[in-house]
């Protein structure tokens, strides 16, 4: 007999799952950036499941507002990107479905054999206010992640100046001159 | 401890389903005349002209795309501000450090003049 | 007799979970079944405020105009929203052709969901908080941000191009001022160390975090309520913009649960303001009688509510550009500022044993004459560029 928890991960994973096929194969682009929304939200469901109540927030606020927003007005930004029909499957699909489905059997495999894996959500150490407070800390603990931590901001800065100078051209108009 | 996003998904569940059942609601007392004049796209009541697609302007990515940098930002800095109380200077000056490298992405992006509305 | 009134809600929910469990029902069942009555409750309830929402506002806003508003429907027109509601019901449902069905009709329930969501989090009394979650704030951001998700697809599914462009600008200026909303909200977390909404309430007993950090207060009110759409911001639903926007395409009740969404998101976020910034349920005398603790939240949340129609009876609509720049160049400057200056100013109270009032007081203080210093050479500059320009022209 299944526990409630194993219930709603199978729906989860299984929404998920559905979301990610609809995503690859619907002809329409808006429509495939429609159903990336399902697939994260449903992410953001297993997050929830193991635990994880801070990422399952962070995965709503970073990846559906933000990101999915971020694409979907990049798809309006292309010309006739709501007219586009593209038949999304060739005549070999069934060797990438063969593919696909040795590569899950081999990971079925080899999660199985790992003893660390259990079957429900894992026990955690501390609660998770103490959690969160950890994290904090370890992010500017000078022995821990304090590197990861201002090279992230420089990465993102780095991303930030790169789209900008991509970006230019199309808001200042393609006949004034760029300087670097 | 998952009691409590069970009742948030409660919530949103009922929130979803009390308007659709004032939608339904309203389906079923509405009149139902369809018309092809009716249902043609508003526009100041004249035909549409040309295509419904219309191509957007560079300026709605800039504005995305800086939001996704300071989101990232933000989900970085929440664990720093709940652990404040436990930090001493030098970290919460790492932060401050942090935040300064994106606020100078920002003045990039206003000195370029991308965060212009034409 | 004297437990139900000071603490009722507590007082109903142990009588019906005993009631319950004497049923013979599991208690984890039961649990689940009270929590299915209170998120309805709740929705409900919330939803029937807005009538309430409505109304007052049309009598204020009639007021500040020197008219009197609604007054036939009812003893002062109290019942005019329910008889706009009831007309609305029995308008046809046009669809427009073309339009994508399953977003197009998702849409205002996407809205609605979102907005009606923000109340799981939302402390109402010292005992009564129908999600206890420890992430209340970053929630408050992700699901608030849900509504753009249904501005959007009822903008890109309704088959009109006025639609898509007024959906677009909609999410553009709320994705913009959402960065400044997010920064603000990071000083309450700053200041009570703790995410959860009930632990920064509590962290606001002495003092009220409005005190010890105005600017970040005042920038969240103000990005809340860009990101709401109401005046000086709406530039991009009214009626004599670009059409209605993104809700031109839409008829009947769909149209009304924009409406509504709308209207119980400033409420919402005046709530959240009251919450966050202004100590929420804490009050004299709350921890004898809990009860007092709505009255609290209700009554600094009414003042907040009519702060904002306020601004909407005063000021003229602002310019698309105009409400960028002002953005961009104004208001994230000053809230990354902020929030370093409050971090710094916390931190150095601590250590150095100095006021915690004061210092952050101090802080705020010199803030605010760098913004005007800094607002001041703009000015200058600004002036000679005219000058020069009119000088040569």
């Amino acid at each position: 007999m299944l526990s409630l928890l194993q219930i709603a991960f199978l729906v989860a994973a299984f929404l998920t799952i559905v979301s990610a096929i609809m995503v690859v194969t619907t002809p329409s682009m808006v429509h495939a950036a429609l159903w990336l929304i399902l697939t994260l939200a449903g992410v953001a469901v297993l997050f929830l499941l193991l635990n994880a109540g801070f990422l399952a927030v962070v995965q709503i606020a970073v990846y559906i507002d933000a990101i999915a927003i971020m694409i979907i007005i990049v798809v309006m930004l292309t010309k006739g990107a709501t007219r586009q029909r593209i038949r999304q499957v060739n005549k070999t699909w069934w060797g990438g479905a063969i593919a696909a489905l040795i590569l899950f059997a081999g990971l079925i495999a080899l999660f199985t054999q790992t003893p660390a894996l259990a079957v429900n959500a894992p026990a955690l150490a501390m609660s998770q206010e103490a959690l969160l407070e950890d994290l904090g800390m370890a992010l500017v603990d000078v022995n821990r992640y304090i590197i990861p931590f201002e090279v992230a901001s420089v990465l993102l800065l780095a991303a930030l100046i790169g789209s900008i100078m991509v970006a230019r051209p199309l808001v200042r108009g393609k006949d004034e001159e760029v300087e670097a | 401890m998952l009691e409590p996003w069970v009742f948030i998904a409660l919530l949103l569940g009922a929130g979803m389903l009390l308007p659709g059942v004032a939608i339904v609601a309203n389906w079923l007392l509405s009149p139902k005349k369809p018309n092809a004049l009716k249902e043609s796209i508003y526009e100041c009541g004249i035909e549409t002209v040309g295509d419904t697609h219309v191509q957007l302007k560079g300026a709605y990515y800039i504005y995305a795309l800086i939001f996704v940098v300071f989101d990232i930002e933000a989900v970085f800095l929440f664990p720093w501000a709940v652990a404040y109380d436990k930090l001493q200077l030098y970290m919460v000056l790492e932060g401050v450090l942090f935040i300064l490298i994106l606020a100078a992405g920002l003045f990039y992006a206003w000195r370029k003049g991308v965060l212009e509305w034409v | 007799m004297i437990d139900v009134l000071k603490d009722p809600i507590a007082w109903i929910g142990d009588l019906l979970r005993t009631w319950l469990i004497g049923l013979g029902l599991l208690p984890e069942f039961v649990t689940f079944l009270l929590q299915l009555l209170s998120a309805v409750i709740i929705a409900t309830a919330v939803l029937l405020l807005t009538f309430l929402l409505i109304w007052a506002e049309r009598k204020i806003v009639a007021r500040f105009q020197d008219r009197v508003g609604p007054n036939r429907v009812g003893p002062f027109g109290v019942f005019q929203t329910v008889a706009d509601l009831l007309k609305l019901v029995t308008k046809e449902l046009i669809t427009p052709t073309g339009a994508d069905l399953v977003p197009y009709n998702l849409a205002p329930l996407i809205t609605v969901m979102s907005v009606v969501g923000l109340w799981a989090v939302m402390p109402l009394a010292p005992t009564v908080l129908p999600a206890d979650i420890n992430v209340g704030v970053l929630y408050i951001i992700s699901i608030g941000a849900i509504g753009m998700l249904g501005i959007l697809l009822a903008g890109m599914s309704s088959n009109n191009k006025y639609a898509l462009l007024g959906a677009f600008r909609t999410v553009a200026l709320m994705v913009s001022y959402a960065v400044p909303m997010v920064l603000a909200l990071l000083v309450p977390v700053l200041l009570s160390g703790s995410m959860g909404m009930q632990a920064i309430v509590e962290g606001q007993r002495p003092i009220p975090f409005f005190v010890l950090a105005p600017i970040a207060a005042l920038i969240f009110f103000i990005s809340s309520l860009a990101e709401v759409g109401r005046a000086p911001f709406d530039l991009l639903e009214a009626d004599s913009e670009i059409v209605a926007g993104y809700n031109i395409e839409y008829s009947g009740l769909k149209f009304g649960m924009f409406f509504v969404a709308e209207f119980l998101h400033a409420f919402t976020i005046s709530a959240l303001t009251a919450t966050l910034f202004l100590g929420g349920w804490s009050g004299p005398w709350v921890d004898l009688y809990p009860v007092l603790g709505m009255l609290y939240f209700i009554i600094k949340s009414s003042i907040v509510y009519f702060v904002v129609i306020w601004i909407r009876g005063s000021f003229p609509r602002i310019r698309i550009d105009q409400m960028n720049a002002l953005n961009w160049k104004f208001i994230t400057p000053v809230a990354l500022f902020g929030l370093v200056f409050t971090a710094v100013a916390e931190k150095l109270a601590v250590e150095l044993g100095l006021s915690r009032l004061l210092t952050h007081v101090g802080a705020n203080a010199l803030l605010i004459i760098l913004t005007l210093l800094a607002l001041g050479i703009y000015a200058r500059s600004a002036r000679t560029k005219f000058e020069s320009g009119t000088k040569a022209g």
